[in-house]
């Protein structure tokens, strides 16, 4: 069957097989190897990508199924040369070791930022509870999610001064992803 | 709030360390954040087919026959092969890290549940799996060994009728220490103490599983082999002597690795068949197992049956250690330990103490289940007798009525009595262990938190409060007393500096997470000056990386680290010589300092190590017998094993209603000598930690009575998340080597090896008000709710 989706803002269209699984059609048929294949059963989220902006674990959706629909991997984290303070985060705090976890946990965590800005260590630990590291005993990894927000509160408070001392329409237009959700 | 005891200065007298050891950000990262790792898995050559092998669905079974003509015929399909068509080349029986063998595809009988039968390639993974389904296997079912106190019973099923002239099911037996000394020091103990405790099977389960892509080029006859290794070298020698092909044909490359812990030591089956059906099939091939395999084939950890014996004074004074260790070895030897220690390093069961007597008798079996014990950052067997010894010594302070802490604090091996030959022949480098312990105490409020229990238990409520104290052996090892299969367990290290003054490190051992690219470059930046920005590091290639065992153990640092410095200070030597051409002074007159030589008491006759190699690539001339160029290659045997300590203590409150254990807090003071990079220090520590509770509260690979792996999925097999552990204390104090170059001593498994026993000792110590004295691990919420019952069992 032949599948149509957009990938990190990319639109993608291939003749697949229907079974196919999301973290098989990113890995072998796009060759996006950032987002892992684990264990199959839903249980280690190292295949976590963005399905329409949400977090969703790959392994257990059909590529089929993203057929019309936006799909984001740790590919599409960065801007360009910038890193996301989610990935800036997770390099100042040790958040990594082995990395193989990594690409979906900072999807996970970048997406709580998104809805949370601030989130509490509790909150971080639920958020990112569906998945497994096995080398960082996820304490780093709190603190990079945590040092994220707080370099996205100060850029922000930044961005208002500035915004204050200057006409609001330079703003809106700057440094908005271009990600359409649909 | 740390002590930090004076460094052994290796130096000469007037070398200053140029660049300093200190936290500092990976440079391994930046590629692993954008995605951009390279695993296994991600290798993708032209032309490349799949690999996936059918298993046994049951643990004892004679095959009957094997029928592949469908699976042969089902779309997709290039070849399908079993283990009598591996036998006619002799390669259905491949050896084993342990002088055993181990079947590569089945011939015979099956000998645990997910043992390898046949393999399918295929043109992708979808259509090898399709093809699994239709190879027809008849099985003869036999009866399974499951239970290993059974497994030399008269009338038990023979397990390894292969090898011959064998009759039972006995593996090897193994002794150290002294009998009849340790039997008379308990003769005249005022106390002794039994328990009998189980460590029960384990799994490292990394998040990558095992996997290999193999590209044998026939033309050239060159075998490139990207595969999940730990002892990349190692394997290569392996698979030299396995397959047949000469060992400078073969290439063995371990890129990025998700995650070790021991499970990639081995050589799998899985890569042996690789291999082969690139060869057989002209093309390159990968296999990756899922989830399921690695769970139920991959090398295990733990299974030992142990009863420990102490003898002490009325007053608390430890006289002797002694224990019997009945140990479930799986359906082959796969342990991989040094060759003259069968048990590995097991005999470092006396722990921390100074005794008087000590004895260790060890009987391992064969049983139906997966082969391996090698793994799950072991230290070689260490994190068993650790939970041992750490276990019997909180035993006995409840029957002196003893605070566990002052327990620990009064037999301690003294700092004045390192090095320090225990009862059972090793040598412990160095140690001072009185302060780890009072600043693990200082830091975790030690007092207020006994005030604080005894509140609670007049209001019934549980809380406890576990201490451990371990010594490690890690960084095998002297040559003259140590080898894998005839492999001494040396490392080599190769420093090139360009002539710009940039240099490569090529390392013997290989990385899983551990961030050798970073602190490696400390290491050699610390001795020549070079910034560690400056220092590319290399590894994990066979092809390109001088020979050595690679990283287990906890061995990186000690062996590997201690190479690097070596190899750095033969080259500093060097450009001393170069150097004192470029200032025409004799090399008695230089000093060192900051990458830099300058004249004695002339700071402004300088020559920097970029000037030095410069000069050594260049035109100019040398001095006298001096010959171009600035690198250096060396291999480093040790002199000892090192030996990390560390005071662990864990706060747990549990939940009178649901017996659900909640680890409140986990203070974990470490000495691993010289210090590196702390920051890479602590997440090991904090990783190993996570190991720690997931063993203690919640990870056990359990078997039903015919050997069905219970534990076969990560739905079944629960690994500790973010919402299991605390945010961790961790505190260090440092006692540096004084036979390693810079003093290091490994941390990569301290933290595994001492949290078990206090995370169990804390639970135990909740648990008093039930009268309870000992409960097996895993301390699921229905096995402590036993054992608030006084029904507590053994978890096997």
């Amino acid at each position: 069957m032949q599948v149509t989706m957009t990938v990190n803002d990319v639109e993608v269209t291939r003749e697949i097989e229907a079974r196919l699984l999301l973290v098989h059609f990113l890995r072998d048929v796009l060759g996006l190897t950032g987002t892992h294949w684990g264990c199959d059963t839903s249980n280690c989220g190292t295949c976590v990508v963005w399905l329409d902006g949400e977090p969703v674990k790959s392994c257990t959706v059909l590529a089929a199924m993203a057929g019309g629909h936006q799909v984001r991997t740790v590919e599409g984290l960065a801007k360009g040369a910038e890193l996301d303070p989610i990935q800036q985060g997770f390099m100042q705090c040790h958040g990594l070791q082995c990395g193989f976890c990594t690409p979906g946990m900072m999807m996970t965590a970048r997406a709580l930022l998104d809805r949370n800005p601030d989130p509490s260590e509790t909150e971080i630990r639920e958020a990112i509870s569906g998945q497994i590291c096995r080398c960082t005993g996820y304490a780093t990894i709190v603190r990079s999610v945590r040092w994220a927000a707080v370099a996205e509160a100060q850029a922000a408070a930044q961005v208002t001064e500035t915004t204050e001392s200057s006409e609001a329409g330079e703003i809106d237009n700057a440094g908005q992803p271009a990600e359409a959700v649909a | 709030m740390t002590t930090v005891h004076e460094r052994v200065d290796t130096f000469h007298d007037n070398d200053q360390k140029p660049v300093g050891y200190g936290r500092m950000l990976r440079k391994e990262d930046p590629r692993f954040l954008r995605g951009r790792g390279r695993y296994v898995d991600d290798v993708q050559l032209p032309g490349m087919l799949h690999l996936a092998i059918l298993r046994s669905p049951v643990a004892h079974a004679r095959i009957v026959s094997i029928d592949t003509s469908a699976a042969e015929a089902s779309p997709g399909v290039k070849a399908v092969v079993t283990g009598a068509m591996l036998a006619q080349q002799n390669l259905a029986w491949m050896p084993t890290l342990s002088n055993d063998v181990q079947a590569v595809l089945a011939t015979d009988k099956v000998r645990f549940q997910g043992q390898e039968v046949a393999f399918v390639v295929a043109e992708d993974r979808y259509a090898a799996r399709d093809a699994l389904e239709l190879i027809d296997v008849e099985y003869d079912v036999l009866d399974p060994v499951i239970d290993a106190r059974r497994a030399l019973e008269s009338d038990a099923p023979l397990i390894r009728d292969d090898l011959d002239g064998k009759t039972n099911n006995h593996c090897f037996d193994w002794e150290t220490g002294d009998e009849a000394a340790t039997e008379a020091v308990f003769a005249r103990a005022d106390v002794v103490v039994s328990q009998d405790l189980v460590y029960p099977r384990v799994h490292p389960a990394p998040m990558e599983t095992c996997g290999a892509v193999a590209d044998y080029d026939a033309v050239d006859g060159k075998l490139r082999l990207w595969s999940t290794t730990q002892a990349p070298h190692a394997h290569r020698t392996l698979y030299a002597i396995v397959a047949g092909l000469p060992e400078h044909k073969i290439q063995v490359i371990s890129p990025d690795i998700g995650g070790g812990f021991g499970n990639k030591v081995p050589i799998y089956p899985g890569y042996v068949c690789a291999i082969v059906a690139s060869i057989v099939t002209g093309k390159p091939v990968k296999w990756m197992e899922d989830r399921s395999e690695n769970l139920i084939s991959t090398g295990f950890a733990r299974d030992y049956i142990m009863r420990g014996e102490i003898a002490a004074t009325r007053d608390g004074r430890i006289l002797g250690i002694r224990t019997n260790v009945l140990a479930d070895h799986g359906a082959f030897n796969g342990t991989a330990a040094p060759v003259k220690y069968p048990a590995g390093f097991f005999g470092v069961f006396t722990g921390s103490y100074d005794i008087e007597a000590a004895y260790c008798k060890m009987t391992a079996v064969y049983t139906n289940k997966a082969p391996g014990g090698v793994a799950y950052a072991c230290s070689f067997r260490i994190t068993e007798a650790v939970y041992l010894v750490e276990r019997i010594v909180d035993c006995l302070a409840d029957e002196l009525g003893m605070d566990p802490a002052e327990l620990r604090l009064k037999n301690f091996i003294q700092p004045e009595q390192f090095p320090y030959t225990t009862k059972t022949g090793w040598v412990y480098d160095s140690g001072n262990y009185e302060p780890t312990m009072r600043l693990a105490m200082e830091m975790a409020g030690y007092d207020e938190l006994r005030r604080e229990q005894a509140e609670k238990r007049a209001r019934d409520e549980l809380m406890g409060i576990g201490i451990a104290f371990f010594t490690e052996a890690v960084g095998a090892g002297p040559r003259k007393d140590m080898d894998i299969l005839g492999l001494g367990m040396a490392d080599g290290c190769e420093l090139r500096v360009h002539p710009t003054g940039k240099a490569v490190v090529r390392l013997s051992v290989q990385s899983q997470g551990q961030g050798h690219e970073t602190t490696f470059a400390q290491i050699v930046a610390e001795e020549i000056g070079i910034p560690p920005s400056d220092i590319e590091v290399l590894h994990g290639d066979t092809d390109n990386t001088p020979f050595g065992l690679g990283t287990y153990g906890s061995r990186s640092t000690p062996v590997s680290g201690a190479a690097a410095a070596l190899v750095a200070r033969k080259v500093r030597d060097k450009a001393r010589i170069i150097a004192s051409g470029m200032l025409e002074v004799s090399v008695a007159d230089l000093e060192w300092e900051k990458g830099a030589f300058h004249v004695a008491g002339d700071p402004g006759r300088s020559v920097t190590i970029q000037d030095i190699a410069l000069r050594a690539h260049g035109a100019g001339d040398l001095p006298e017998g001096i010959e171009g160029g600035l690198e250096a290659q060396i291999c480093y045997n040790p002199s000892n094993l090192t030996y990390p300590h560390g005071a662990y203590i864990c706060v747990v409150d549990i939940d009178p209603g649901t017996a659900q254990v909640t680890v409140r807090r986990f203070i974990a003071v470490d000495d691993c000598g010289t210090r590196i990079n702390p920051m890479i220090i602590e997440g090991q520590v904090h990783g190993g930690l996570t190991d720690g509770v997931g063993m203690a509260l919640m990870e056990m690979i359990a078997f039903d009575e015919d050997g069905n792996c219970l534990g076969a999925s990560l739905m079944d097999y629960l690994i500790p998340t973010s919402l299991e552990v605390p945010d961790w204390e961790t505190g260090f104090t440092v006692t540096p080597s004084p036979h390693h170059p810079i003093g290091a001593k490994g941390v990569g498994e301290s933290a595994t090896v001492g949290s078990p026993p206090a995370i169990v000792n804390a639970v135990v110590d909740a648990l008093k008000p039930f009268g309870v004295r000992h409960a097996d691990m895993p301390l699921t919420p229905s096995r402590v709710w036993d054992a608030m019952r006084g029904q507590a069992r053994p978890p096997i």
